[in-house]
């Protein structure tokens, strides 16, 4: 029914759509309704598809799928790279701390080492003036003490004589011995 | 007489399409509710949405197909 | 510039509307003639092997195929030309898809989805060339690409789990009395899957270009107001040119979904 209302309609102008499309009227007015082309289509269906997996398989994806992973691997390449010149500045920051640091080390060091000379040659000098002074000290003091010894016998000396000789002015008896223990008695004390 | 009963229903069959698209709508709205209240969320659901809405869709075209058959196959 | 390009696109459209406005003006929509098959030399009977419009179109998509993924990753730039970066946004795309959807271990069927997608993709976009063939349109198409997926599916389900992957029907979390009216309903849209992916697919195609079919035609009654429906038109096409690309998108993404329940069947 609804065919031949459609096939009033088109008229003439259905004559310029061909043979197909008649056919395709011949059975129903929708040409997707028209089983006697599926197997046309079904055949070439199958045919574009095993051509387009061919392709797709064999050549496209494989050489999408290269591409990808070796960009993929350019850019760890390039970002392992930037990573060891990263490490490797590090490193030579490290280094020249590092020597920075030994050389400031090895200045105190110096400092250090020529500070204890000096000292140890002050030190050294200082002992030297002090043996020095204590001997001079040590020279003086014997000297001293014999003259103090001289002077003490010249002392004893002259008393006993002055004592004697008082002793025998005032008429007494020399007791030399009385004298000299009398002597000692007063210059010790 | 007969064909233009079909005819009728080819359109009563055509307002399903119309029915369709308040359910296609209704997953929209619902996954744009949603998305707002969750954005951060919403971008791994895209394909959810895609496949709500395919199938919402699918029984307008029903509908739709029903039209046709009954315009030019019946 | 744009604004310039506008201005001479609408006179031209304006023009024409009055120039070549048809002598007998009439409602003359055909909608459905744009999808005939036709024997490409001529001759009434269309067999099997015979060279149509559909041989030619598809043919056109295995070029398409053949120049986007094959010619234009020729130079294997590290830094991609535009081709290239189109054919391995393609490539990552469908890859993430797979691997997102159904799994890591469905990697190894994606050169087969990948081709499902590229022919889809590209018949698709053919179609959309004024006075083309939409391949994508046709039952018989789209049925044997959902039909090829069910069985493949199928097949890999029972070929890794045996009987276990009729578990699939049997929803172990329901209540035990539930279960059989649940097995009845899920072996139904077990089998609905071919049938609703062949539909939506062609469906979808079909109504968009029976519908810009049906506008042109208003445009021929119209005359000098054909500028209205042209406008129309136009806005539909870019509609037209979205539908193509998600109709490929969602038959992919469905497959991979169908996929993932044969990988893993368990409930």
């Amino acid at each position: 029914m609804a065919s031949n209302t459609h096939d009033a309609g088109h008229g003439a102008a259905d004559a310029a759509h061909g043979a197909a499309d008649a056919a395709a009227h011949g059975s129903s007015g929708m040409p997707q309704l028209d089983f006697s082309t599926y197997g046309n289509q079904i055949w070439w269906l199958l045919v574009t598809l095993v051509v387009i997996y061919l392709i797709l398989s064999r050549v496209a994806l494989p050489r999408i799928a290269a591409i990808l992973n070796e960009r993929q691997g350019t850019i760890t390449n390039d970002l392992a790279a930037a990573e060891d010149l990263k490490a490797k500045a590090v490193e030579a920051e490290n280094a020249y701390n590092k020597a920075l640091a030994d050389a400031r080390a090895e200045a105190q060091r110096i400092a250090a080492e020529t500070r204890a000379e000096i000292q140890a040659e002050v030190d050294e000098a200082i002992a030297k003036a002090d043996a020095e002074i204590a001997a001079k000290t040590a020279e003086s003091e014997t000297a001293i003490a014999e003259i103090r010894a001289t002077a003490l016998d010249n002392v004893k000396l002259v008393a006993s004589d002055t004592a004697s000789a008082l002793v025998e002015a005032l008429g007494g008896k020399d007791d030399t011995k009385l004298i000299a223990a009398a002597v000692a008695e007063r210059t010790e004390g | 007489m007969e064909g233009d009963l079909a005819y009728i229903g080819a359109g009563l069959a055509g307002m399903g399409t119309g029915i369709a698209a308040l359910g296609v709508g209704n997953v929209a709205a619902n996954f744009l509710a949603g998305a707002l209240r969750n954005p951060s969320a919403a971008a791994s659901q895209t394909a959810t949405l895609f496949i709500g809405i395919a199938f919402a869709e699918a029984l307008g075209i029903f509908s739709f197909l029903v039209a046709l058959l009954l315009m030019f196959a019946v | 510039m744009g604004k310039l390009f506008f201005y001479v696109a609408l006179a031209l459209v304006l023009v024409s509307g009055l120039v070549f406005a048809p002598e007998h003006a009439g409602l003359a929509i055909h909608p459905m003639d744009q999808f005939t098959v036709k024997a490409l030399f001529g001759g009434d009977h269309v067999a099997w092997y015979t060279p149509t419009n559909v041989t030619l179109w598809m043919f056109l998509a295995i070029g398409a195929i053949f120049v986007l993924l094959v010619m234009g990753s020729a130079n294997r730039g590290i830094v991609p030309s535009r081709a290239q970066s189109i054919a391995e946004l393609a490539y990552g795309f469908i890859y993430k898809m797979v691997e997102d959807v159904a799994g890591k271990d469905a990697v190894k069927f994606f050169p087969y989805i990948m081709t499902l997608f590229m022919f889809i993709v590209t018949a698709n976009f053919l179609g959309l060339i004024p006075m083309s063939f939409t391949t994508t349109s046709h039952f018989a198409v789209t049925g044997v690409l959902a039909v090829v997926v069910f069985v493949a599916i199928t097949i890999t389900g029972f070929v890794l789990h045996g009987v276990k992957f009729l578990g699939l029907f049997w929803v172990s979390s329901a209540p035990l009395a539930l279960r059989p009216i649940l097995a009845l309903i899920e072996v139904i849209s077990y089998f609905v899957r071919p049938v609703s992916l062949c539909i939506r697919l062609a469906g979808n195609i079909m109504a968009g270009h029976a519908v810009l079919k049906v506008f042109a035609g208003f445009a021929g009654a119209l005359g000098a107001a054909s500028f209205l429906p042209i406008f129309a038109i136009s806005a539909f096409y870019a509609l037209e040119v979205l539908v193509a690309f998600i109709q490929a998108y969602v038959f992919t993404i469905l497959t991979c979904v169908y996929l993932k329940d044969a990988l893993h069947p368990s409930h």
